[in-house]
């Protein structure tokens, strides 16, 4: 079963108008500057924030597995005993330990969509379906398209592409407007941050652009990975060689905010010590007015 | 220009650098040196007016029938008060004798020297005053008054049930130190001169019928004293242009000495006559504004109601005619917003002094909205008017944008840009909603739709009506009384009825039936000594003055507090909802549905302020479903406690042949209800402040603003006379144009679904840190607090820390 890790809404980075965004759990990717770090495994994980947490024990005594265990590093979890059944979750009184994942029906979710039609029909917003990578979640995805295809709710999917061509088709025909990451133009180089190539993703592009398809491109501008004037330069031609309206690019800044996730998730950010910098003003001017060369509207944030 | 903090400052407080339109029409010189001064001067007390009183009732107590002896107690002291016309001003007329100085009324209730001094040595809120002024004071004016003030004799009456309740903390009695007020005006005082008032008023005295009329006499009495009020206001405004005329005549710079000339002549022509253009227009309103604060001591001063719209002919006559440019008419309201700046409140005493920890008064201009013929109010002036909020960046007078399904999103937006200012105002308001709340309480559709906000969220219809707030009720505590079966846990005292030991409570059901007795009971308390208070205004205080303005005092010879006006409404305001509901959501799902812990647990660890059951009250806040989240059965709870509010209040007779309604505001009382309570079951712990009108606990919402407001729309808000509900904005989230529009959907989708008013607080946590570190940096900083702005420095550290603890918007 499909897990979601987050419902958020008023959502108004995602896509026009004001909008609920579902968060769907796992991706293909894992990049390394994720900062939704527990939307790459499908399955349940638990998320611990240390400074919540009171010490007070409701969690070990609460765990039928005895997996549990009160460190001065905080509350630690042997793994292995571990059967996520979330009885611990269920008694942190502060919600130090969250269960990151729930599998939600759809009438459930399509219950906390109507929760905000009165401010899409304002706003002439709608859902979001991202992740984690909504489009690894096929079966699930198009029944909440579908559904809300029959409510009259304008549909955003903001995907990696990273999937089967029948999937991106089916989805394609059941939204309004794709929102496509592109991380990087080298396939090489997209598999050492990423994890994976990417030529599925650009041939992915390529398809959905001569179908038609409405999408923006976002971009998330990493000096040290992708901000190089070669890979933008790339970026630029091959998105002004395929067939696309509209020709606006929305580039996010760089932000380490994902180091805080990790903690929770008790991973480690960056294992691999790759240098990752914010792009100062100037690399974004620099970044925008390349982009303009070829005849695309680069944008910060969206 | 010298760089001063209160030139700088607005910049600073500013999240934003000025736009480039700011720029180009910014201040002028002579606002930026009105404003510095005004931003400057130190609120001090003047007794002037406590010694021309006093002095005038010594020797005339007695010999004139009330209305009449307040009548020509105004005349007097218009008459000896002393005139101040500044260098620079354009609009004229002071309360007291210099800006920020405020008189005092001891006829409504007397400080005493030890007020006095503390007055003037305390840290928040200073008001200056002599030694020399306190010994005279002393002298000429307490002994007088003692045992005559209306407090006093208030006091006198009130009943020991009362008593033990009001001194528990379930209510305030707003009457206990001021005069009823709250009052905004309609159009009429722009096509109407005192003088043709006069007239009007011997037209009614002509027409007394003594023969079959009971009540002529008194009727006479209240129309003579009318009569000798617009003398008054006329012989003020006289003085105002003798002291021009003199001013003028010794003035070696020609272009003031013209101006002051001007001044002259404007100061002539009104109040006695109706205004000819746009600078009488407002001098007209001052003097008005002017006559209603020096009379009495009316709650929440004066209010122009819709200025825009009675400003818009004005304008554009002067423009069409070549006579007022743009610039000449923001110059001249830009005088005027500072004029209004320049009226701190009376200071009060005693307990209140605790409650309202602010120098405010809450004159709220209410742009946009809707005319009288139902069309979109708004005109070139709103946008002036908006335009003067963004650059003069001061506490007073309030602001309001009144959003209705006609009004353009140009107007809209416009305002949203000012709100992202982080000035704290404008608030928002929905006419399509809160006429329908006039509607409901009886009044004609005209009448209705020229109503409006008047000070906080409250509405009323503008110059037709006596909305009188009598106080605040401590919803929470009425919870809190009830969970001790009447006795107040904070002092162990009996103060209330006893209803059962809620340990021995077998369902939810008997808590909530127990909290509605309680309830019940409260209510009628305070509603007995309200209606006292009632009689007691109408008997020995007439607002003589007042009274000209609201439709229909004149017609039916009766006074503004003696059911002269069209409209005679009483309000009790409610506060707590969202504590309340929290914390009965707390009994209901833990105690009696999944039974994790019992009542006798989670009573014991309130009564110990959760003093070593940490972990219960983590548990409690981050476990139970709370209002503010859109979650079913919890707001339904909320909307249960509103409509029995509704129930109890809504429809009890007043004593003007009318009824008691509800709003749902708090001003800053929830602190003050806050200090006097203990521990609560939703985990709040003694002392911390409880939620204000209708805004959910603070931290308790955490699924963003659209979750809020949807909680908030199953209130049925027509039912009251306003809610209120605060949001507040991280000044990052606002900063694209699509932000903008954003927000304004986000107001547009909540009055949609019939919400009354919202307001954003627009900051950032470190900001306000940085401010309680480190005041005088921060002087500008001004704060929107549950219906009303204040500046952060001037708030005491629970306000403060209430500022810093709202809930922020993080998804922005």
């Amino acid at each position: 079963m499909s897990l979601v890790f987050d419902i958020k809404r008023y959502a108004i980075n995602d896509g026009p108008g004001i909008r609920i965004t579902i968060f769907m759990k796992g991706c293909p990717l894992s990049c390394v500057w994720c900062h939704n770090p527990e939307g790459i495994s499908v399955r349940k994980e638990k998320l611990y924030t240390k400074k919540k947490c009171i010490g007070c024990q409701s969690c070990v005594e609460a765990c039928p597995e005895n997996a549990l265990k009160l460190t001065p590093d905080g509350i630690v979890c042997d793994e292995n005993l571990c059967k996520l059944c979330g009885k611990c979750v269920e008694v942190c009184p502060t919600k130090a330990l969250e269960m990151s994942g729930t599998e939600y029906t759809v009438d459930y979710l399509m219950g906390e969509i109507l929760k905000e039609t009165a401010f899409m029909d304002q706003s002439s917003g709608g859902v979001t379906f991202c992740g984690g990578e909504p489009l690894m979640h096929p079966e699930m995805l198009l029944e909440l398209l579908q559904r809300c295809g029959e409510e009259g709710i304008h549909r955003v999917v903001d995907t990696t592409l990273y999937a089967k061509p029948e999937t991106v088709n089916k989805v394609m025909a059941n939204s309004e407007l794709f929102l496509v990451d592109l991380k990087h133009m080298d396939s090489e180089k997209h598999r050492y941050y990423c994890g994976i190539p990417n030529e599925r993703i650009l041939s992915n592009l390529k398809m959905i652009s001569e179908a038609g398809a409405d999408f923006f491109i976002r971009i998330p501008l990493i000096v040290g990975v992708n901000a190089d004037e070669e890979n933008i330069r790339r970026s630029a031609e091959f998105l002004s060689s395929i067939s696309w309206q509209r020709k606006i690019v929305n580039l996010l800044p760089y932000h380490d905010i994902g180091k805080n996730k990790h903690e929770k998730l008790r991973t480690i950010y960056n294992r691999g010590n790759i240098t990752m910098t914010p792009p100062s003003e100037e690399v974004q001017q620099q970044t925008i007015a390349l982009f303009k060369e070829y005849g695309i509207e680069a944008v910060i944030g969206g | 220009m010298k760089d001063t903090v209160a030139q700088r400052a607005p910049q600073r407080a500013s999240n934003f650098e000025p736009t480039k339109e700011a720029n180009q029409c910014g201040m002028n010189d002579r606002i930026k040196r009105l404003r510095k001064l005004s931003f400057e001067a130190e609120p001090s007390l003047s007794i002037e007016r406590a010694l021309i009183e006093t002095q005038f009732y010594k020797e005339n107590y007695g010999k004139y029938p009330i209305p009449v002896l307040r009548a020509m107690n105004f005349l007097e002291i218009c008459k000896h008060k002393t005139i101040y016309i500044g260098a620079d001003e354009l609009i004229v007329g002071e309360r007291g004798p210099k800006p920020k100085s405020v008189p005092t009324f001891p006829e409504l209730t007397c400080h005493s020297v030890e007020d006095l001094h503390v007055l003037n040595t305390r840290d928040l809120q200073r008001y200056a005053i002599s030694q020399e002024d306190i010994d005279t004071y002393e002298k000429e004016v307490i002994p007088y008054w003692k045992g005559r003030t209306q407090r006093e004799r208030i006091f006198g009456h009130v009943p020991q049930e009362w008593r033990l309740l009001y001194e528990a903390g379930l209510f305030t009695e707003f009457m206990e130190q001021r005069a009823p007020g709250h009052t905004a005006l309609d159009g009429k005082i722009y096509k109407t001169g005192l003088l043709d008032l006069k007239k009007r008023i011997a037209g009614e005295l002509e027409k007394l019928d003594f023969m079959n009329d009971v009540e002529a006499t008194d009727k006479q009495e209240e129309l003579m004293a009318m009569s000798i009020s617009c003398d008054a206001a006329i012989l003020l405004a006289e003085r105002h242009a003798d002291m021009a005329e003199e001013m003028a005549s010794t003035e070696k710079d020609l272009k003031r000495a013209a101006e002051l000339r001007k001044i002259a002549e404007v100061c002539r022509w009104v109040p006695a006559h109706a205004p000819r253009n746009f600078w009488e227009a407002i001098q007209m309103y001052w003097f008005v504004h002017l006559g209603t604060i020096t009379e009495l001591n009316g709650w929440d001063a004066m209010n122009p109601g819709h200025f825009d719209q009675h400003l818009q002919s004005f304008f554009e006559k002067g423009v069409a005619d070549g006579e007022l440019t743009r610039d000449d008419a923001k110059e001249l309201l830009s005088c005027f917003w500072v004029k209004v700046n320049n009226h701190t409140a009376p200071p009060k005493v005693g307990i209140t002094a605790k409650e309202s920890g602010t120098y405010n008064d809450f004159t709220n201009i209410n742009i946009g909205g809707v005319r009288a013929d139902g069309s979109d109010g708004v005109s070139e002036v709103s946008y002036i008017m908006l335009e003067i909020i963004e650059e003069l960046h001061i506490l007073q007078p309030g602001s309001s944008i009144h959003i209705s399904s006609r009004t353009p999103d140009k107007f809209l937006r416009a305002g949203c840009k000012v709100i992202r200012q982080g000035h704290g105002y404008p608030s928002v308001f929905n006419p399509d909603v809160y006429i329908q709340e006039m509607l409901r309480q009886g009044k004609s559709l005209q009448d209705a739709r020229e109503g409006g906000c008047s000070g906080c969220i409250e509405v009323g219809a503008f110059g037709k009506e006596a909305y009188l707030l009598t106080g605040y009720l401590n919803v929470p505590k009425i919870l809190e009384v009830t969970l001790n079966n009447g006795y107040d846990p904070v002092t162990g005292k009996l103060v209330s009825i006893q209803t059962g030991d809620p340990r021995a409570f077998k369902s939810f059901e008997e808590v909530y039936q127990a909290f509605l007795t309680q309830l019940r009971y409260v209510v009628n308390q305070k509603m007995k000594v309200s209606n006292y208070i009632d009689r007691m205004f109408a008997k020995y205080a007439p607002a003589t003055f007042l009274s000209l303005f609201i439709d229909d005092c004149i017609a039916r010879g009766k006074d503004y507090y003696n059911c002269g006006p069209r409209y005679n409404t009483t309000y009790i305001q409610c506060t707590g909802l969202g504590t309340t509901t929290d914390s009965l959501s707390v009994l209901r799902t833990h105690v009696f549905e999944k039974k994790t812990f019992s009542m006798e647990t989670i009573l014991d660890a309130v009564k110990r302020n959760f003093e070593g059951e940490e972990k219960l009250r983590q548990f409690v806040l981050n476990k139970t479903p709370f209002f503010g989240n859109d979650i079913k059965e919890t707001d339904e709870l909320a909307v249960r406690i509103y409509d029995d509010l509704v129930d109890t209040i809504d429809g009890k007779p007043n004593t003007k042949g009318e009824t008691f309604r509800l709003n749902m505001l708090s001003t800053t009382c929830h602190v003050y209800f806050g200090k006097v309570m203990g521990a609560t079951p939703n985990g709040r712990l003694a002392g911390r402040s409880i939620s204000d009108g209708t805004s959910p606990s603070h931290g308790a919402d955490t699924h963003g603003p659209s979750a809020v407001i949807k909680s908030l729309s199953k209130l049925d808000q027509i039912k009251s006379g306003g809610t209120l509900l605060n949001l507040r904005f991280l000044p990052s989230l606002l900063k694209r144009e699509e932000d903008i529009s954003k927000l304004a959907h986000l107001i547009r989708s909540y009055f949609a679904l019939g919400g009354h008013h919202v307001q954003f607080n627009i900051v950032d946590t470190a900001t306000l840190y940085a401010a309680q570190e480190c005041p005088e940096d921060y002087k500008d900083l001004l704060v929107r607090m549950a219906g009303y702005s204040d500046y952060f420095n001037d708030m005491n550290a629970d306000l403060q820390n209430e500022v810093i603890s709202r809930t922020e918007n993080d998804s922005f």
